[in-house]
C-alpha cells in the first residue's frame, strides 16, 4: 500500500471510532458536567478567591477521583440493564434498599433546592424576579422530558452542558499570568499551611466531586439509554472526557475569581457575579450566566435520578422513551420534585442556610454506603463476569472511597459542630 | 384509603420481592455491611445529639 492509502485507511478507521463516540456518548458527560451544580461553581469561586491559583493542582487531582468512582456505575449499568437503586434492593434486600432509597429522596429533593436558589440569585442580577425563574424553569424541564424519547432529551441536555464552558472565554478576558499559574498552580502546595479553613474548602471540594446522585443517575442513564457491554469501552471514554471537562471548567472558575477577586471572602456565587460585574461587565454576566446554567444541569439531572429510582422500585414504567399515558408516575414523581423544591426558594423566610447545612450532612449517610455498594457489587463475579473489578481497579478505588467517606464525613461532621476541627 | 391500602400492598410486594439479598454474603461482604451499620449508628446518634442540644 503506498502513503496515501494508509492515511486514508487510518483516517477511516479514526473517523469510525469518532462516530461510534458520538453515539454512545451522553451520561458519562451530563453527568461530569452536570456535577459542576450551583453549590460547585460556589466552591469554585470561593476557592479562587480564597487562595488564587494555588489549588489548581488539587482539582487536577479529582480528576482521577471522579473518573474511577464514575466509571463503575458504567460497567454496572451495562451488564445489569438496572440502576443502581435496583441493584441495591435486589443484592443487599429490602432494608439497605429502603435505606438507599429513602436516603436518595431526602438527598436530592434538598440538593434540588439548592439548585433553584442558584438558578433564582442567578437570574436575579438580570433583574428577572424569582417566581418568574421558578416558573420558566419548571416549564424548560417539562419540555425536555415530555419529548418522549431519550435521544432527544439527552441531545438538549448536552446544549446545556456546551453552555458550561462559558467560563473558558471568561478566563480568557481576565488575562491571567500563565506563568502565575504554572508556578503557583500546577506544583503542589498548601497556602499558609493546612489551616482549618483551608482543610475545610479542601473537603468542600470532594464534597462537590462526588456526589450520591451522580452514581444513580449515570447508571440509570445507561440503562435508559440502552448501552450493551460492547459499549463499555465507549462508555469509559464518555466518562473520561466528561471528567476532564468538568475539571477543567472548575480550573477556569478558579483562574476567574483568583485573577480579579483575591483576598475577597466569597460564600455565594451570584455575589462573586455581581462583584465581576463592577471590574468588567461581561466577565460577571457570564458567571451569572454559567451559574444559572449550572443550576439547570443539576435540577435536570437530580430529578431524573429520584424518578428512575423509584421507577426501578415501585415497577413502574421508567423511561424516557415512554410516553406520559404509559408511565404517568414516573412523570408525577419527577414534576412533584421538581415543583415542591422549586417553591422553598419563594417561600419569605425558608431556612436555606439550614437546607444547605443539611444537604452536607444527610449526604455523608448515603454516599459511603452507595459507594461500599459499589465496589461489592463490581466484585460479584456471578453478575459482572469478565467485567468484574480487577485487582488494580480495587486498590485504586478501595484507596479513593476510603479517602472519600472520611474526608465527607469530616466535611459533614463539621457542618453539625462547627468548631470541631478548629 | 384504597390508594393508602394499594400502597401499603405494594410495599409489602416489594420487601418480599427483595426479602434475601442475592449477593454471595462472603466474609468481605458481612464485615463491609457491619462496618457501614455501626458508621451509621454513629452518624445518627450524632445528629440526635446535636438535634437535642439545639432544642
Amino acid at each position: 500500500m503506498d502513503f496515501f492509502s494508509v492515511l486514508y485507511y487510518r483516517f477511516k478507521k479514526v473517523w469510525k471510532a469518532v462516530r461510534l463516540y458520538l453515539v454512545i456518548a451522553g451520561p458519562g458527560l451530563v453527568v461530569m458536567i452536570a456535577d459542576n451544580d450551583a453549590g460547585g461553581i460556589t466552591t469554585y469561586a470561593a476557592t479562587g478567591a480564597q487562595y488564587g491559583y494555588h489549588l489548581i493542582w488539587f482539582l487536577i487531582l479529582l480528576l482521577p477521583v471522579a473518573y474511577y468512582v464514575q466509571e463503575m456505575t458504567v460497567r454496572l449499568g451495562a451488564v445489569t440493564k438496572r440502576g443502581h437503586a435496583e441493584a441495591i434492593f435486589e443484592s443487599f434486600g429490602a432494608f439497605w434498599g429502603w435505606f438507599s432509597l429513602l436516603d436518595l429522596m431526602i438527598v436530592d429533593w434538598l440538593t434540588l433546592v439548592t439548585e433553584f436558589v442558584g438558578m433564582t440569585a442567578a437570574l436575579s442580577i438580570f433583574g428577572v424576579p424569582a417566581w418568574l425563574t421558578v416558573i420558566l424553569v419548571i416549564l424548560l424541564m417539562g419540555i425536555i422530558v415530555l419529548n418522549g424519547r431519550y435521544w432527544t432529551w439527552e441531545k438538549i441536555v448536552l446544549g446545556f452542558c456546551l453552555l458550561n464552558l462559558i467560563y473558558v472565554p471568561a478566563a480568557f478576558m481576565v488575562n491571567p499570568s500563565l506563568s502565575d499559574i504554572a508556578s503557583n498552580g500546577l506544583i503542589p502546595n498548601l497556602p499558609g499551611g493546612l489551616t482549618n479553613d483551608l482543610f475545610f474548602l479542601l473537603m468542600a471540594n470532594i464534597g462537590t466531586t462526588i456526589a450520591p446522585w451522580m452514581l444513580f443517575f449515570q447508571q440509570s442513564s445507561v440503562v435508559d439509554k440502552g448501552l450493551q457491554e460492547k459499549d463499555i469501552k465507549m462508555g469509559k471514554v464518555d466518562t473520561f472526557v466528561g471528567a476532564v471537562i468538568t475539571v477543567a471548567v472548575a480550573i477556569f472558575i478558579v483562574i476567574v475569581t483568583g485573577t480579579l477577586l483575591k483576598g475577597v471572602p466569597i460564600d455565594d456565587a451570584a455575589i462573586a457575579a455581581k462583584m465581576l460585574m463592577k471590574t468588567n461587565h461581561y466577565i460577571g454576566a457570564f458567571m451569572a450566566i454559567g451559574l444559572f446554567d449550572a443550576g439547570l444541569l443539576g435540577a435536570i439531572c437530580i430529578s431524573l435520578a429520584s424518578s428512575w429510582a423509584f421507577g426501578e422500585i415501585f415497577g413502574w414504567a421508567h423511561s424516557l422513551n415512554t410516553k406520559v399515558k404509559e408511565t404517568p408516575w414516573f412523570y408525577i414523581s419527577y414534576f412533584i420534585t421538581l415543583v415542591t423544591a422549586g417553591v422553598v426558594p419563594l417561600i419569605p423566610g425558608a431556612p436555606l442556610v439550614l437546607i444547605t447545612l443539611f444537604v452536607q450532612v444527610v449526604a455523608v449517610t448515603l454516599l459511603p454506603a452507595a459507594l461500599v455498594f459499589l465496589i461489592l457489587l463490581l466484585n460479584d463475579k456471578k453478575t459482572m463476569g469478565e467485567y468484574t473489578n480487577t485487582l488494580f481497579q480495587n486498590i485504586v478505588t478501595t484507596i479513593i472511597v476510603v479517602a472519600i467517606i472520611i474526608l465527607s464525613t469530616m466535611y459533614g461532621i463539621s457542618g453539625l459542630f462547627p468548631n470541631l476541627f478548629k | 384509603m384504597r390508594m393508602l391500602k394499594q400502597f401499603r400492598s405494594k410495599i409489602r410486594e416489594i420487601n418480599q420481592r427483595y426479602g434475601k439479598p442475592k449477593i454471595e454474603m462472603s466474609k468481605g461482604v458481612k464485615f463491609s455491611l457491619a462496618v457501614l451499620r455501626i458508621y451509621l449508628f454513629v452518624l445518627v446518634l450524632l445528629m440526635i445529639y446535636k438535634f437535642i442540644t439545639v432544642l
